[in-house]
């Protein structure tokens, strides 16, 4: 074997490591990493390590009153304490780990993650999005200024400055805590619909492709017909006419209307899988049909559904913040990146802080979010990969 | 190519009719309904029990249904409570003010659209395909309403307190509209559609980009291409006449698939410029409670999506001869 995995067109051998890194690994996690070039992992250790820091000790008084606090104030202790820990292990168990003297076989996922590190700016989003979730978790020590606390009637539209770094609103509210307070709502919103959508949607589609017949001629045509209704005004009309204002609400129907894009992937996707000699194996092995679709047909349906999910997720963040911006969706006072755009409309030549940063928040998410999507779809692809 | 037109307006029969019932059942079975818009402190429980036997509302769901299905039928979509007149005029006059908007940033996007896209196919991996990808990806990711409030920002707002002229941001027309001359009105018509049909055309241009990019690399690398430059034609026809014209095959489907996203950035778009179309009609309809306008407008919307997609299949079957339907 001279260059193993060479016929797969790109290096298999194992990455580069740091040489006795293991002492700098436990002062500077990430750093071993990133001094032999490899700068995805090694900068996000570093970074996750030196900036949850920095919050513990410069927000210490926060972090010590967060112990008796309110859920909110214990989940981001939870997850201040948890990244320390997960970024200082993980390069400590990098630096340690012995390569195989043998490459064994090599799943589709790991080729896939392996394609995946080639694109920086796939890398980059999803670097930026796992920043996104942490920032997002331990706001209540990061945020500058209570997110609903009205300030003094002549500290309105005040402009960006030391004290109030993105200006404040119509109701003297720092802008850049409202951002960090909404983000939560914005990435949790689009990381639980998506999970709804992905399932319903993988299930109806798989069932639909592999039993065929009338049952899919059914479910294609009730499909067709969700799709051809304006999303919008069908979530709308759900969310008015329900008084959802409940996020959870919200987030049900964002699920529940979001399935049948996914399922028409699925579907194409089992139809030719169904005719594929190892289905047919398991046909004649006398598996029952359920244990076919989830064990067999499921898993090789996964690639496409992944990529669907991760773009779905910006999709479903620029909805929901189309909803809140329409006022029938996150009520104020509780702080949502399209109601605080929607804030600022009134007064957009006077202060127009007010809407631009918080719909940049949202650009600079779903742009994250689409550069992964489309490296993984890259990634995923195995006919791109020569 | 006749039959197989009258095949496809018959299978949209059961579309149009599962999104009729869709609509009638999500309006009909949330709590509330038209009869709380009379509702007073002053009014006695009889007059209440009136009001809803006028409204029909006091029959059961099905009879209800069987009986809006039949109006329907007829052409009828009710009386709207807000703007006291049936439904069916209403939207009449505000549909082609929906439609002047969704040509006019359909067309834009597209047009932009396919010549970025044909630009970034013929140069991959330049600079300015790099560039050119990675803003089409920022006005991909961008929602349309926040394009429009930085659209009015800055072509409206700023530019008229610097330059002292700025695009017009709200309304379809000035205040001083009849006043003008034939060719003042169309000037003024044309200002008002400036702004709200490049907010709305931008983020699908970016769209439209990316998708004209992939399918021109992918003609561009076939056979006939490579024939069309072994003949010694030049780089400008092999291009626009041999390989555009394959690549903007599926960029017809394109026009189909993005019909829903169009109409629901209308929504948004009318709401941010007050432009009275159908968008903006539903949503006042639904915070106001008007019940028919609100199955009207989203039935039209729906069916609407239908038969744009009903186009785009049948351009689709006219302009690639490969394709055989019947």
């Amino acid at each position: 074997m001279t260059e193993p995995g060479s016929d797969h067109g790109f290096d298999l051998r194992e990455r580069p490591r740091h040489r006795g890194g293991v002492g700098l690994s436990v002062v500077m996690p990430g750093l071993p990493q990133l001094l032999v070039g490899r700068w995805g992992g090694g900068s996000t250790a570093l970074v996750l390590w030196l900036g949850l820091w920095a919050i513990l000790v410069g927000r210490w008084d926060r972090v010590a009153a967060s112990l008796g606090g309110a859920l909110e104030q214990r989940v981001a202790l939870v997850t201040l304490l948890l990244g320390l820990v997960a970024s200082w292990g993980w390069s400590l168990r990098d630096v340690r780990r012995i390569p195989p003297a043998v490459e064994e076989g090599v799943s589709q996922w790991r080729l896939a993650g392996r394609a995946f590190r080639k694109n920086r700016l796939a890398v980059l989003g999803l670097m930026a999005i796992v920043g996104l979730y942490v920032v997002a978790l331990v706001t209540p020590f990061l945020a500058p200024h209570d997110p609903t606390a009205q300030g003094a009637l002549s500290g309105r539209l005040a402009g960006p400055s030391g004290s109030f770094l993105l200006g404040t609103d119509h109701l003297s509210r720092d802008v850049l805590s409202r951002i960090l307070y909404g983000a939560r709502i914005s990435l949790s919103i689009g990381f639980v619909a998506v999970g709804i959508s992905v399932t319903l949607g993988t299930l109806i589609g798989a069932t639909s492709g592999f039993f065929g017949g009338r049952v899919d001629e059914f479910i294609m045509r009730f499909v067709d017909m969700i799709i051809s209704f304006p999303r919008l005004v069908l979530l709308i009309l759900i969310v008015a006419l329900f008084d959802g204002s409940s996020i959870f609400l919200i987030i049900a129907i964002l699920g529940l209307t979001q399935w049948p894009g996914t399922s028409r992937i699925v579907r194409g996707e089992v139809l030719s899988l169904r005719e594929r000699e190892f289905i047919q194996a398991a046909e004649a092995l006398g598996f029952s049909r359920w244990r076919i679709i989830l064990r067999h047909i499921v898993p090789n349906v996964m690639a496409p559904v992944i990529v669907a999910a991760t773009l779905g997720i910006g999709h479903v963040i620029v909805l929901e913040a189309g909803l809140s911006f329409l006022g029938i969706g996150i009520q104020p006072p509780t702080p949502s990146w399209g109601s605080m755009v929607s804030d600022g409309r009134d007064v957009l030549l006077d202060a127009w802080w007010i809407s631009t940063f918080p719909g940049l928040a949202i650009v600079l998410t779903v742009v994250c979010f689409n550069l992964v999507g489309d490296g993984l779809r890259d990634a995923l692809d195995p006919r791109l990969r020569t | 190519m006749t039959t197989y037109i009258v095949r496809r307006l018959l299978g949209a029969i059961p579309l149009v009719l599962g999104i009729a019932t869709i609509v009638f059942f999500v309006v009909n079975l949330a709590p509330g309904d038209p009869s709380l818009r009379f509702m007073s402190p002053n009014i006695s429980p009889q007059a209440m029990e009136q009001i809803r036997a006028n409204l029909g509302l006091d029959q059961p769901i099905h009879v209800r249904y069987v009986k809006w299905l039949g109006a329907l039928a007829k052409g009828d979509l009710g009386y709207s409570f807000t703007h006291n007149r049936p439904v069916t005029s209403v939207i009449a006059e505000i549909l082609p003010n929906t439609l002047l908007l969704s040509v006019a940033a359909i067309g834009t996007a597209f047009l932009i659209g396919v010549l970025l896209g044909i630009v970034q196919a013929v140069r991959q991996y330049s600079i300015t395909d790099q560039l050119l990808s990675v803003i089409a990806l920022f006005f991909y990711s961008m929602p349309s309403f926040w394009l429009a409030i930085m659209m009015v920002l800055t072509f409206s707002l700023m530019a008229t307190s610097i330059f002292g002229f700025g695009l017009p941001a709200s309304d379809l027309q000035s205040v001083d509209y009849s006043f003008l001359s034939f060719g003042g009105k169309l000037q003024d018509r044309l200002m008002h559609l400036i702004l709200p049909a490049t907010s709305l055309a931008l983020v699908l241009a970016a769209g439209v980009a990316r998708y004209t990019r992939g399918s021109m690399l992918e003609v561009i690398r076939q056979d006939f291409v490579r024939t069309a430059r072994a003949k010694g034609l030049s780089e400008r026809v092999v291009i626009m006449r041999h390989a555009l014209r394959n690549a903007l095959i599926p960029i017809i489907t394109l026009f189909g698939l993005y019909l829903p996203f169009f109409f629901s950035g209308a929504v948004f778009i009318e709401t941010v410029f007050a432009w009275p179309g159908m968008g903006k009609l539903v949503v006042d309809a639904i915070t106001q409670r008007d019940y028919p306008v609100i199955m009207g407008g989203s039935l039209i919307f729906a069916n609407m999506v239908v038969i744009g997609n009903l186009i785009a299949d049948v351009l689709y079957a006219v302009v690639d001869p490969r394709i055989r339907y019947d």
